[in-house]
């Protein structure tokens, strides 16, 4: 059986497909029209997964879309029933989209979807909705490598849940709890996100970023003030404080009275308050997804937890909850936000609509393949691509390929890395990053500042051999999506100074905190990836030649795009990207590109292209 | 236009909200109106929710 999975008309478009329960291909739209967050139909995303699976759509069985357009409908006519006459702009501008765009969505998506098919036919009798949670909760569940599993979704909104349990067993996955809106830890970390200055939908991480900078002096405001907070994790938020529901903005006056002034205008400096609130505001997240796991795991008795829906990309909160020991593993989708949520309606097609058998993951980690799941390139056609660009190259076999880019990480250059199938989800992961080598103190704020482009506050990821990693993290399960964060050993961190101690806020950054400062927080957690050699070999190996020359199994890894720009798809994408900021080294396939044998007349001023995030 | 309102009669049964049917009647005749009105427009949203 084949199924297409579309998610779209929000945000992260994305289309993947599901041959047989498995995962063959899955893709966001923003890889290929070079749109940040793309919302629009995932057209691109679905060519390549039907050219992946060398068929059209008269060969697929089932397209299902990840969410009930009318159920969402229904939701934002009581939501201003219930408000009027307050938000009466609101509904004015929200109506005329809904009256010409989204209630003709399966009119418009049956349009775009006919060129796509030999026969131009039954692409109406195909189409399948699921809900927006199901959707989340299929992609939690269906690929982890539990047969039983407690399964969260927890994320801004879909149709009505904000949060969802639902139990899955087998083929199985049957509901047992929702929140509904406009109640949401996913909204509430978005009203801080806009509050504190940063873009709602894409500044989160950031939040979560400068957490660790601040004092959670407002949790107890936010936890008294805005919301109730249950034992068992239910809550619900005094929309006196918030204006997401009907209004144009996400908090409202009342929350301004709150915590002492209007929100932080974007990109101004950052202050202490802004550090104090982010870290209060992810406390309270924290607490809320310990009392909701604890309640779980006391509730059901299963001892397997998985995880979907954007506050699950929270890996600070992901991190605790593993470590508060309640659920024995832990297993979060690696496409958690709504892109992933293409998949998870294709599962729910496949295992609950169709009532076909899931597929074994058969010793595998999981059944993500690594979530390397999007386009690659052969050899030839890379270095097709990269003459054609005007690039400059050296093609290496593959020991020589690896000893040449460890010379450049040794010699602290930032390395592109562009190998194999593009990842499915936010986080480049081996196959579409910047690498560099985290012993050098230097290293952080260098990517941010000379090839990111971004605000110096944020940490970067380390990518570590998973047979080491207890080495080097407080950490003893795998972490391949890097969506678990987990302290540095005490072995490897270096006492603060009493001078050092002292120093606050962002100044804290450029005191070096381990043996792999550049990959080390403030607080001495890291974002951990760990690299199997089952699902991305080259990349184990390049890690193993950088450890079997420094003695060092962990490289830095950051996505491989500047602010704002989506992580490059092609190997065009790369070399310009290479060209546009001050990378020195990239590596694409076996070829190697050194920047200062790079015709000049081809950098490209690249920092203000992207709108920023 | 006619399978929009097959979708909304079918919708409302499934959810049994019929009381739903003259609200969004008068809501397509007056969102129809604001259409021809002016164009959409979502720029404004900080975050839509829809």
């Amino acid at each position: 059986m084949r199924v297409l999975g579309i998610s779209a008309f929000y945000h992260d478009s994305a289309a993947a497909l599901l041959v047989d329960g498995k995962p063959v291909a899955a893709a966001q739209e923003e890889r290929f029209t070079r749109k940040k967050h793309d919302p629009g139909f995932p057209e691109n995303a679905i060519r390549y997964c039907l050219d992946e699976g060398g068929i059209d759509l008269d060969d697929v069985d089932h397209i299902a879309f990840f969410e009930k357009p009318l159920l969402k409908f229904e939701r934002l006519l009581e939501t201003y029933l219930a408000n009027a006459p307050a938000g009466y702009r609101s509904f004015k501008m929200a109506l005329p989209v809904w009256i010409k765009e989204k209630l003709f969505q399966k009119v418009g998506m049956v349009k775009s979807l006919t060129p796509l098919s030999r026969s131009g036919k039954g692409i109406e009798e195909k189409l399948l909705f699921a809900e927006h949670h199901q959707s989340h909760a299929a992609s939690a569940f269906f690929p982890s490598p539990f047969e039983e599993a407690v399964v969260l979704t927890l994320d801004g909104v879909g149709e009505w849940a904000t949060t969802s349990v639902a139990i899955g067993r087998g083929s199985t996955l049957e509901t047992v709890r929702e929140i509904h809106w406009p109640h949401s830890i996913g909204l509430l970390y978005s009203a801080f996100t806009y509050y504190t200055g940063f873009k709602v939908n894409s500044g989160e991480y950031k939040v979560m970023g400068l957490a660790p900078y601040g004092v959670p002096k407002y949790a107890d405001r936010i936890l008294n003030t805005l919301m109730d907070l249950k034992e068992d994790g239910s809550f619900w938020l005094d929309q006196k404080y918030f204006n997401y529901a009907t209004g144009l903005t996400m908090t409202s006056r009342a929350f301004d009275d709150v915590f002492g002034g209007p929100p932080r205008k974007s990109e101004t400096p950052l202050t202490q308050r802004e550090m104090d609130l982010a870290a209060s505001v992810q406390a309270v997240t924290e607490e809320v997804m310990l009392r909701i796991t604890r309640d779980l795991a006391k509730t059901y008795g299963i001892s397997n937890l998985c995880m979907a829906g954007g506050v699950a990309l929270n890996c600070v909160a992901n991190g605790k909850i593993l470590r508060d020991g309640h659920f024995k593993r832990i297993w979060v989708q690696p496409a958690a936000g709504d892109a992933g949520g293409a998949l998870g309606a294709a599962y729910a097609a496949h295992s609950i609509h169709a009532k076909k058998p899931r597929v074994a993951t058969n010793g595998a980690l999981d059944g993500m393949h690594g979530a390397y799941l999007g386009p690659a390139y052969t050899q030839a056609d890379i270095e097709q691509r990269l003459k054609k660009a005007g690039a400059k190259f050296k093609t290496y076999d593959d020991a020589g390929l690896l000893e040449r880019t460890v010379d450049a990480l040794e010699a602290g250059h930032a390395v592109g890395w562009f190998q194999g199938r593009m990842e499915f989800g936010p986080r480049a992961l081996g196959a579409r990053s910047i690498l560099g080598d985290p012993r050098n103190p230097e290293m952080q704020r260098n990517l941010n500042l000379k090839i990111k482009y971004r605000e110096s506050f944020r940490p970067f990821a380390p990518s570590v051999l998973a047979e080491d990693v207890s080495n080097y993290f407080d950490l003893d399960s795998e972490s391949p999506y890097m969506l678990l964060v987990a302290d540095v050993v005490e072995g490897r961190r270096r006492s603060m100074t009493e001078d050092e101690t002292k120093l606050f806020g962002i100044d804290k950054l450029n005191v070096p905190r381990s043996d792999i400062p550049a990959v080390t927080h403030v607080d001495y957690s890291a974002r951990v990836q760990t690299v199997h050699k089952e699902t991305n070999p080259r990349y184990h190996a390049l890690i193993s030649a950088f450890k079997a020359r420094t003695g060092c199994p962990v490289v830095v890894n950051t996505s491989f795009n500047v602010r704002g720009e989506p992580i490059v798809g092609t190997p065009e994408d790369a070399f310009r990207c290479f060209m546009g900021c001050e990378m020195e080294t990239l590596v694409v396939g076996n070829c190697v590109l050194d920047k200062s044998e790079q015709d000049p007349s081809l950098r490209v001023d690249y920092k203000d292209k992207f709108e920023l995030d | 236009m006619l399978s929009l309102f097959k979708e909304l009669f079918a919708y409302m049964g499934a959810r049994k909200k019929w009381w739903l049917f003259p609200i969004i009647l008068v809501l397509l005749v007056v969102g129809g109106l604001l259409v021809l009105a002016q164009g959409s427009a979502i720029a404004p949203f900080i975050y839509t929710v829809f």
